[in-house]
């Protein structure tokens, strides 16, 4: 059951805060989220290696190693609090029972540092979204989604205190409509198709997660947003079109908090803010931290709204210091020392904002985390709440809007090639019909055949096209 | 008669429809495909490489400039076939088993196909045995292989390896490409070339197509 938000749990841009949540939750052992400290999200990964059952005795070890040897340095650098997750990597999921038995081996471990030292901690699991190895990818059914679901359950059931994914819905479009830079596949993708399995996939997700005592905690743009910055990163993409990208996935994003989600949104979902101003949860972020993981241009600025504050992900290699995974969980120890310091002499306001003017004026993606932004962006997707594909639109062109006039006020310098794609984004933005259903009947020609419309709740062929 | 420097043009900003139309002018004039494509469409395919190098373009213009290419091919690819010609070379590529992960994989296979290369897309999560088929059914004589994950980077050392026991390795290239991968990973695995982008890919399979034939 989809309840959704008519208005801002957070009114004023003074007010989106780092550690405080309008809708604090308490998860797992002592923790709670959002109620004014900020505590480390550590992830980690293998190193690269072969996941077999010949090679099974080895990942245990691996992530046994991974997960005792950061709560030892967590409870030595004396954290207020950490949360582990465990990001399940393709056949972890694809195997349920291997994924679970990892779930436990790191729920053990934090038990055990949880009963000799008192260690406030929760474990996030997120599983892999599979349903997109097949082409068009079958979404509601079929041995993927079988698999994934089989394995929530375990996970659930093997000690997560939260469970989270990444979900995949639409992106069989958007890849598509991203390296061609075509606004209506994107909006397509992002307002209506992602919209409708967001809507599909976390009603099944919260229910599943409720039965089994788990807090579902949320989904992330990760495949959408992510890529598109990555690829801009790599100069393939123009960075504004991740900018105005990465704004959309907010309306997609908020649908996992309208079907009953309260935990803290995933790390890589950069538009949690979004998420955090209108359904007020907390929120897991990453920066600088996450450098082990994907370089970005929003390493400080990625902290001012933050619950969690994670690395994303670092594989299990030896640094000179110590292998990589502690090493990053002392990174993100003492970046969350100094949030919650600076918070406990009454200072929270003035990092939160050196935070943002460090990286604000840098970027177009960086621009878009700001504290004002946000609440722009926020306010553009309340004003169309009940229609998915309109509030999408409307977070498109404000982030538009919102880089333009950085631009024009001097805030923000955009090179030439940049500007030109500015330009044309917003014109392709400010074409597209205003109605969902006469944009699908635009871009069904040219993305039809990508996708599977039973997958999406709707009769073959969409819209009654033959 | 539309000149040849439009095609040219056509395929430098993306406009498939031009593109077409001149190439069918052209050839009704009695122009040599061959000469179409080595003195006018690679060379324009090898401009949209250098501005996307120097970062004037972005992948949607080369993608665009692809699409132009590859409807002028299919206008001039049944003269150079009916001529004996062979095509540039007929690539196989797959995202390697255990991995989902396909953008750049699609882009890889795009800007060959625009840079007049025989494509076979074998998709995502594709085992060994697959690859191996491509070469023994279907003639590739280039391997593409495309990895994200750290965790299935093994498997591409895995396909080469399949190729060797399938007595195929001496008939194929093999490149790796992928955001985990470097150059030394795919020495060591005895890969034949890694491209560190799409662009890079294209002009890698023709140094090591024009190597072979030399």
């Amino acid at each position: 059951m989809r309840t959704r938000f008519t208005e801002v749990a957070i009114r004023a841009p003074g007010d989106l805060l780092y550690g405080i949540a309008p809708r604090p939750v308490s998860v797992g052992r002592g923790l709670t989220l959002g109620g004014g400290l900020v505590y480390p999200e550590s992830n980690f990964t293998l190193p690269a290696m072969t996941i077999n059952e010949a090679a099974w005795p080895q990942v245990i070890e691996e992530y046994r190693q991974m997960a005792a040897s950061i709560i030892k340095r967590a409870c030595a650098l004396e954290v207020p609090g950490l949360v582990l997750e465990f990001e399940q990597l393709p056949a972890l999921t694809e195997h349920p029972a291997w994924g679970a038995e990892i779930t436990a081996l790191v729920r053990e471990e934090l038990e055990r540092a949880h009963a000799k030292h008192g260690l406030k901690c929760a474990l996030r699991v997120t599983i892999v979204d599979l349903r997109d190895a097949t082409r068009p990818p079958r979404l509601r059914s079929g041995p993927h989604w079988e698999a994934m679901r089989e394995a929530w359950r375990r996970a659930a059931r093997a000690g997560a205190d939260m469970l989270s994914i990444e979900s995949v819905g639409g992106k069989e479009v958007h890849d598509k409509a991203l390296v061609e830079a075509d606004m209506a596949g994107i909006v397509y993708a992002l307002g209506v198709l992602a919209a409708r399995d967001m809507e599909w996939l976390w009603s099944e997700l919260v229910a599943a997660a409720e039965v089994e005592g788990a807090m579902a905690a949320g989904d992330s743009g990760c495949g959408f947003a992510n890529t598109a910055m990555q690829l801009a990163h790599q100069k393939m993409l123009p960075e504004v079109l991740a900018a105005v990208v990465r704004a959309m996935t907010a309306a997609r994003s908020l649908i996992a908090y309208e079907c009953g989600v309260r935990g803290p949104s995933k790390d890589c979902a950069y538009e949690g803010p979004v998420l955090k101003a209108i359904a007020g949860c907390p929120i897991s972020m990453e920066g600088k931290t996450a450098a082990c993981a994907h370089l970005s241009p929003l390493g400080n600025i990625a902290a001012m709204a933050a619950d969690l504050w994670s690395n994303e992900s670092v594989q299990n290699v030896r640094l000179l210091a110590a292998g990589a995974p502690e090493v990053f969980l002392e990174m993100l120890a003492y970046d969350c020392r100094l949030f919650n310091t600076a918070a406990e002499q009454g200072r929270r306001e003035m990092l939160r904002d050196l935070l943002v003017a460090s990286d604000e004026c840098r970027s177009p993606q960086a621009l878009l985390l700001s504290p004002q932004a946000t609440l722009r962006i926020a306010a553009a997707i309340l004003e169309h709440a009940g229609d998915d594909y309109r509030r999408t639109l409307a977070a498109g062109r404000t982030a538009a809007a919102l880089i333009r006039e950085a631009g024009a006020a001097g805030r923000l310098s955009l090179s030439k090639v940049e500007a030109r794609w500015l330009d044309r984004i917003a014109r392709d933005l400010d074409a597209l019909p205003e109605d969902a259903a006469a944009l699908e009947a635009e871009v069904l020609p040219r993305y039809g055949e990508l996708f599977d419309p039973a997958s999406y709740g709707t009769p073959a062929p969409a819209l009654g096209l033959e | 008669m539309a000149e040849l420097s439009q095609l040219y043009d056509a395929i430098i900003t993306g406009d498939a429809k031009a593109s077409v139309a001149v190439t069918k002018e052209v050839l009704d004039g009695g122009a040599d495909p061959l000469e179409l494509v080595t003195k006018h469409m690679i060379p324009a395919m090898d401009e949209v490489g250098r501005r996307f190098e120097c970062e004037e373009y972005f992948v949607p213009e080369l993608l665009l400039s692809a699409r132009a290419m590859k409807g002028a091919m299919a206008l001039i690819r049944p003269l150079l076939v009916a001529q004996g010609a062979e095509p540039l070379g007929r690539v196989a590529i797959g995202t390697v088993k255990g991995d989902l992960h396909d953008i750049g994989k699609n882009l890889v296979a795009s800007m060959l196909e625009g840079g007049g290369f025989e494509v076979i897309d074998l998709g995502a999560d594709v085992g060994t045995d697959k690859f191996v088929d491509a070469v023994t059914a279907r003639n590739a004589n280039i391997i593409c292989l495309s990895a994200l994950l750290t965790v299935t980077m093994p498997a591409m050392k895995t396909t080469i390896e399949a190729l060797k026991a399938a007595g195929l390795r001496e008939k194929v290239k093999v490149l790796v490409g992928g955001a985990p991968l470097t150059q030394r990973y795919a020495d060591e695995i005895g890969a034949d070339g890694y491209g560190e982008n799409a662009s890079v890919a294209v002009s890698l399979a023709r140094r090591l197509t024009a190597a072979r034939a030399t």
